[in-house]
């Protein structure tokens, strides 16, 4: 700081601390919520305290579920959403590592041509042509699947544009001393290149997972079967039936943030790689 | 565009390297847009029986329809009241945290694990908070003498959902201006310490103007956010009303198809949709461009 004065650090601390406050307010009353009897939430204010019910409102939750909402018990959405999300960023970083590795160190006719076609899936969300998207899977017969919750999402660019970009800065004299040293192309793929690219790799990794583990509308609409629900929308179905339970409920919505926060706060520094480096 | 000076040569590798990815593209992206355009020119009777084409009938309805016209206002409000006050939230917080030299990832770590939470779910926590009957900010507001109710009141309604939709936005927005502050040279701001500038002075006058990248930055990608993204804070929270109060054009696009089977319809909001977002992209991208020349 450029100057010392002992009031604006005070002021700059308060301010921090009411925006952590805030930020950790909705998350805060949820683990409160789940942790109360199920009379509790129906006595007009919500206490602002932690009850004594969390452990078995846990328990319950990750082993029956709340049955009369058609919902599997919350350790089977858990286990749903952890397949799709580690398919959709598995599948992602593939296929984009080996179209990237085409796109750099070929030259071939159409180069431009699948470049440009790869390039613009870069910009439509899945939300925004939802229902022709649904009737294609549908006709393939790939509703109620892991294949049908995951494989219409790894069609997406910006970890090929990304790859691309990477694969730019590696110095020419690799490919060349590559060569010399007779490497075929996926010799020097997998010895050189991959190696090369393990913290771009870890760190879209992240942004993936979360991506994946947080899809809502496109297992919504293609699973009917709640041996596939995943979690984000397994929440969806129970808040709304007539009277839902928020402290079942509550508990539900904690496992359901647990994983990708502990992901953020575990790899911050790949996360911050990963989400600046896409963007850019 | 640019490849290395020195290739591998090969007829039929570089097709099979590719051919995963544009395999994947064609079948869930190529082929359903084609879809959504050539939907957007027929319209389906009330049985499904019979299918017309109609040419850009079905845009020229969309425009002219009240409901239409109403999502285009309500997706404005929504995407600039998100983009508002998360931006201006990130702001302030990522200014205070660059005073900091100690605290700072202690105040980062507690500032940035929101962007890991889905909108969905964002949405059930923000939902739960201002529940008229058991949550919290009712009650206080009740003691001030407001009554809060988002089952009934539009305003209340997409107050929650800017309030669920900035929330979970204020992580991203923190850390691209702690980034562009962290840019910003050490010696500028000296200088004008001893020239006498107050903090709010050099703020306003220094540290803001050399922001502007960031800030436009963000301010695209906000409003894609807003504009895209949160279908599942709306969608958990308030389906669109009360009587089509949140009802945004991403949401109408799944209500008309799904709910409402109004096909045609849908796919014409679809592709008014595609040709928004490609607007969107080309100008980040002539912005990004810029921004390397700055």
């Amino acid at each position: 700081m450029v100057e010392n004065r002992p009031w604006a650090n005070f002021f700059a601390h308060l301010t921090l601390m009411i925006g952590v406050a805030v930020v950790v307010f909705p998350v805060y009353v949820a683990l409160v919520a789940s942790t109360q009897a199920p009379g509790d939430l129906l006595r007009g204010t919500l206490p602002m305290l932690p009850g004594a019910h969390g452990i078995e409102n846990f328990t319950r939750m990750w082993q029956s579920g709340v049955s009369n909402a058609g919902a599997p018990p919350a350790g089977m959405m858990l286990w749903n959403s952890f397949v799709m999300a580690m398919a959709i960023t598995i599948g992602k970083l593939s296929i984009s590592l080996l179209s990237a590795f085409a796109i750099v160190y070929f030259r071939f006719r159409f180069r431009m041509f699948f470049f440009w076609l790869i390039f613009i899936t870069l910009m439509l969300p899945v939300e925004v042509r939802i229902i022709p998207t649904f009737q294609v899977v549908a006709d393939l017969n790939m509703l109620n699947s892991f294949a049908g919750l995951s494989i219409p999402l790894i069609a997406s660019a910006t970890a090929t544009f990304l790859f691309r970009q990477f694969f730019m800065t590696i110095p020419e004299e690799m490919l060349e001393a590559a060569r010399v040293d007779g490497a075929g192309p996926l010799k020097f793929f997998k010895d050189i290149l991959m190696p090369l690219s393990v913290t771009n790799i870890a760190a879209l990794f992240v942004i993936m997972f979360i991506y994946g583990w947080n899809q809502y509308l496109w297992p919504l609409l293609i699973t009917t079967d709640p041996d596939y629900y995943t979690i984000v929308m397994g929440i969806q179905r129970m808040t709304s039936e007539e009277n839902p339970q928020w402290h079942l409920i509550m508990a539900a919505v904690v496992m359901a943030a647990l994983p990708p926060v502990l992901v953020i706060l575990f790899m911050q520094r790949l996360f911050v790689k990963g989400l600046t480096e896409t963007e850019k | 565009m640019q490849t290395k000076r020195m290739t591998f040569p090969g007829r039929f590798l570089p097709y099979a390297l590719l051919a995963p990815q544009v395999i994947v593209t064609l079948i869930f992206f190529i082929w359903p847009a084609g879809q959504a355009l050539y939907q957007s020119l027929l319209r389906e009777d009330a049985f499904g029986l019979r299918t017309t084409f109609v040419g850009l009938e079905n845009f020229a309805r969309l425009f002219r329809d009240g409901a239409y016209l109403n999502s285009l206002s309500v997706t404005v409000v929504f995407a600039v009241g998100t983009t508002l006050l998360s931006m201006s939230v990130a702001l302030l917080l990522a200014s205070t945290v660059n005073r900091m030299i100690r605290s700072r990832s202690t105040y980062t770590t507690l500032l940035v694990w929101p962007y890991a939470i889905a909108p969905a779910i964002a949405g059930v926590l923000w939902w739960f908070i201002f529940n008229p009957s058991i949550g919290i900010v009712p009650y206080i507001l009740d003691m001030v003498g407001y009554q809060w109710n988002h089952r009934n009141s539009g305003a209340d309604a997409m107050m929650l959902v800017i309030f669920a939709a900035a929330w979970k936005q204020i992580s991203y927005n923190f850390l691209f201006f702690l980034a562009g502050l962290q840019s910003i040279p050490q010696s500028l701001i000296e200088a004008s310490a001893i020239d006498g500038a107050s903090p709010m002075k050099r703020f306003w006058t220094i540290v803001f103007p050399l922001l502007t990248p960031t800030t436009f930055f963000l301010m695209v990608v906000n409003v894609v956010y807003a504009m895209f993204d949160t279908f599942g804070i709306i969608h958990a929270t308030t389906q669109g009303g009360p009587a089509q109060a949140t009802n945004t054009l991403v949401y109408k696009v799944y209500a008309d198809g799904f709910v409402g089977l109004n096909l045609g319809s849908s796919a014409a909001q679809s592709v008014i949709l595609m040709a928004i977002v490609v607007a969107l992209t080309v100008v980040q991208f002539r912005f990004i461009e810029r921004r390397v020349n700055y």
